[in-house]
């Protein structure tokens, strides 16, 4: 499965790197023509590689969120962490536009590449989408009492979403400069990644994944109940503590390049599990791949369907997820009906 | 103190404001297999719980001669091993993983973390699943199995640390009385191997089967001696408000019910 997977995701880069006004022939071209080498190279390249790579890191965060809160509807949408993410962006919007910025169209999320203050910033955008993802997950958490109860966790993370949204909306209100470089951040577009956003993507997806992979036993104990998991022998404070920042620095990445692109991290774990059982290091794995696969295959939808327009790609992750989780739910009371 | 397997000393818990345990004491002999009976209510679990270091308590509890909280987590799991009621229920997260793969997870308190499974680890997992006879089945994904299997596979699961001291709550839940003798078969055999035995039964003939019997209500003990002695008989009809009989048939005891 993993090679399909694989194989799918070569495709659609290379169908990712042809779409766009000038076609396939910049492909062609791009060897000996400087405009058509700066198309490949600088734009399309990056933002394909960019989607799939953030579809990873959402696919990897909705696994571990799934393992971790033994909930197969727990997603960083879900759980209010994309939008404790947002808003730290948000507030960091505000920081570096108060510093002066003049760029206020998606200030951070198109910076020339190759200078350090261009990287700082990167970074810092990051950093304020992982501490707003840790702080959005910490209240659903405190809100939800634990997470045992499903719809419990369910209404605590809709609940902090909603006010965390707010509270952006109110930044942009206060703050109109920001409003553009937000409005397009919320809409969530693979448009402004860029190189330096592609490898900090992949430095954050290595790392997170293979954290994930060390954390995998727990996640497999955690599925029999928290009791039996310390009964083997797990100290599960600290472990759960670093199992939801993968959680949070994954999300908060994602976030932090492409903005709020919901669904692909609950969508992409189910996927996987409706074709594969086993344990988390494969489940893992395989869900960052499909993430990364709906993703890119989504970007591409986004780009071509009302070409020569543009759809925000999260608005089309949205609709086709949000329908498919009302299919989950379809499907799961009506199974639950059967069994009662 | 090596014939002791655990010594519990003014245990007192609770679930949320909710006391449940007040002030239990008991001793636990090793190498004999102890069922801890009472009303629903009493306590039964809550104080399986704490015996595994599971659930926070005021008191002491000491493990094979060592105070319990002197053990690391993973010292603690190679020498007790708990299976709880209704650890993993039908439709969670564990469905997913392999018959296999969940009696493999009873060996993590031995395994450096990371590492392969060794053929220690393997054999003694194998040796579980053909215990509960759940060997057959070991490729199926935990979700496709019913209840009574489920239940056996995870009676593997504990099994497959090979602990001195195994804690059992509700084992016997889901399955079907050929499978109940199965399981007091491997019971004895374990005692007849030097193992500790706890077992939280409601069934109260089974329970009778022990060597010991703990009697809990409303989080007290109100009695603890062996099952055959007469005094442990009486206690129990008295827990249940004499709407059970202990009676003797064919070299064994049974629990009637009453409706006089």
């Amino acid at each position: 499965m993993g090679l399909a997977l694989a194989l799918l995701s070569l495709a659609g880069l290379l169908l990712g790197t042809s779409l766009g006004s000038t076609g396939f022939e910049s492909v062609l071209q791009a060897g000996h023509d400087a405009v058509a080498a700066q198309i490949v190279w600088d734009i399309r390249l990056p933002r394909t590689l960019g989607a799939w790579l953030a579809g990873a890191l959402l696919g990897l965060a909705g696994a571990v969120a799934q393992g971790l809160f033994r909930n197969p509807l727990a997603d960083p949408y879900l759980l209010g962490s994309a939008s404790g993410a947002s808003l730290g962006v948000a507030v960091m919007l505000v920081l570096v536009g108060g510093l002066g910025m003049a760029h206020p169209s998606a200030a951070a999320l198109v910076m020339p590449t190759g200078s350090w203050g261009a990287w700082g910033l990167r970074l810092g955008v990051t950093g304020a989408a992982f501490a707003g993802a840790v702080v959005a997950v910490a209240l659903t958490l405190a809100l939800a009492r634990g997470v045992q109860q499903t719809l419990r966790l369910l209404l605590a993370g809709v609940v902090v979403g909603v006010v965390l949204g707010a509270l952006g909306s109110l930044l942009m209100q206060l703050r109109p400069d920001i409003m553009p470089a937000l409005q397009s951040f919320l809409l969530g577009s693979t448009a402004y990644v860029s190189w330096p956003a592609c490898a900090l993507m992949l430095g954050a997806w290595l790392l997170c994944q293979g954290l994930a992979w060390g954390l995998a036993p727990v996640l497999d104990g955690l599925s029999l109940g928290e009791a039996t998991a310390s009964s083997l022998g797990l100290r599960l404070p600290p472990l759960r503590a670093l199992l939801v920042a993968v959680l949070a620095l994954a999300t908060g990445t994602a976030v932090a390049q492409t903005g709020l692109i919901g669904f692909v991290g609950l969508a992409a774990p189910h996927l996987v599990r409706s074709w594969v059982k086993g344990r988390h290091s494969h489940l893992l794995f395989l869900s960052a791949l499909m993430g990364g696969l709906l993703l890119l295959w989504a970007d591409i939808l986004a780009r071509s369907l009302i070409a020569p327009q543009e759809l925000p790609v999260g608005v089309l992750t949205a609709v086709v997820g949000g329908g498919y989780l009302l299919w989950l739910m379809h499907r799961s009371s009506g199974r639950s009906m059967g069994q009662g | 103190m090596k014939n002791i397997a655990i010594h519990a000393d003014s245990i007192a818990a609770g679930i949320g404001n909710h006391p449940v345990l007040h002030g239990v004491s008991l001793t636990i002999a090793a190498g004999r297999w102890t069922s801890i009976v009472g009303p629903n209510g009493a306590g039964k679990s809550t104080l399986l719980k704490v015996l595994a270091h599971l659930h926070p308590y005021e008191g002491s509890v000491s493990l094979l001669g060592q105070p319990i909280q002197a053990l690391s987590p993973r010292e603690r799991a190679r020498q007790l091993a708990w299976l709880g009621q209704g650890e993993s229920s039908s439709g969670s997260s564990g469905d997913d993983l392999s018959v296999f793969d969940v009696a493999l997870l009873g060996r993590l308190p031995h395994r450096a973390w990371l590492s392969p499974p060794s053929p220690t680890d393997l054999a003694a997992v194998e040796q579980a699943l053909r215990a509960t006879q759940a060997w057959d089945w070991r490729e199926r994904a935990l979700g496709q199995l019913s209840g009574g299997e489920r239940q056996r596979v995870l009676l593997a699961r504990a099994l497959a640390v090979q602990a001195d001291v195994l804690l059992m709550d509700e084992p016997l839940t889901n399955l079907d009385p050929p499978h109940q003798v199965d399981w007091l078969l491997l019971v004895r055999e374990l005692v007849a191997q030097g193992k500790t035995v706890v077992s939280v039964l409601h069934e109260i003939s089974l329970a009778l089967q022990a060597d010991d019997m703990l009697v809990l209500k409303q989080g007290r003990v109100t009695h603890q001696g062996a099952c055959a002695d007469v005094a442990t008989h009486r206690a129990l009809e008295q827990v249940f408000d004499h709407r059970i009989e202990i009676a003797a048939l064919r070299g064994q005891w049974v629990a009637l019910p009453n409706t006089k």
